[in-house]
């Protein structure tokens, strides 16, 4: 998992089977000092995130787990709302 | 697995139902000298007795976690199985 804070909104109306529902956020990736640490990425709401909050995601075959169907084409899933980073 | 240092705790009020209960802590990835190497990320602490400072053994493959933990249905990859007492570099 790592952090990331989002940025915006993606809407996609034409989708594979399995994402119908989903809804797609554009995040930024963060460390733990709130830096970039790579390029924005899409990722499936799963935590009623919303632009401007700080999240926590789960990346590659886990984002996948997390959604439901789980055997669906994705590799970035938003899975909580961070309220404190104590580092 | 890989060498890391737990650089601090994530509050999250508002999570998947999976990780209620877990403690997740963010963690620095390290090299051989314990020197950080790489991004930091998130991992559950499943010992529960890691804590801010600690060096610990974080297994980052999710097949494993998912056995580890008995939960063919976890989405965590990176899951802290141990703290170190000491690594020993010739």
């Amino acid at each position: 998992m790592y952090l990331g804070k989002v940025l915006g909104t993606v809407v996609a109306t034409n989708r594979v089977p399995g994402l119908e529902g989903a809804r797609f956020l554009l995040v930024q990736p963060l460390d733990h000092a709130n830096q970039p640490t790579g390029p924005v990425e899409v990722s499936v709401d799963l935590a009623s995130a919303s632009p401007g909050t700080l999240v926590m995601l789960e990346g590659s075959r886990e984002a996948a787990v997390a959604c439901n169907p789980s055997f669906v084409p994705v590799d970035s899933a938003i899975v909580g709302i961070v309220d404190e980073v104590d580092v | 697995m890989n060498l890391c240092k737990v650089l601090g705790t994530v509050v999250a009020s508002e999570k998947l139902p999976v990780f209620v209960g877990r403690k997740i802590l963010v963690v620095q990835p390290l090299d051989e000298h314990q020197q950080p190497i790489g991004k930091s990320y998130l991992a559950i602490d499943n010992i529960s007795s890691a804590g801010k400072g600690d060096t610990v053994l974080v297994m980052n493959e999710g097949g494993g976690v998912r056995m580890t933990l008995k939960d063919p249905n976890a989405p965590i990859r990176a899951l802290i199985v141990g703290v170190v007492d000491s690594v020993d570099v010739a």
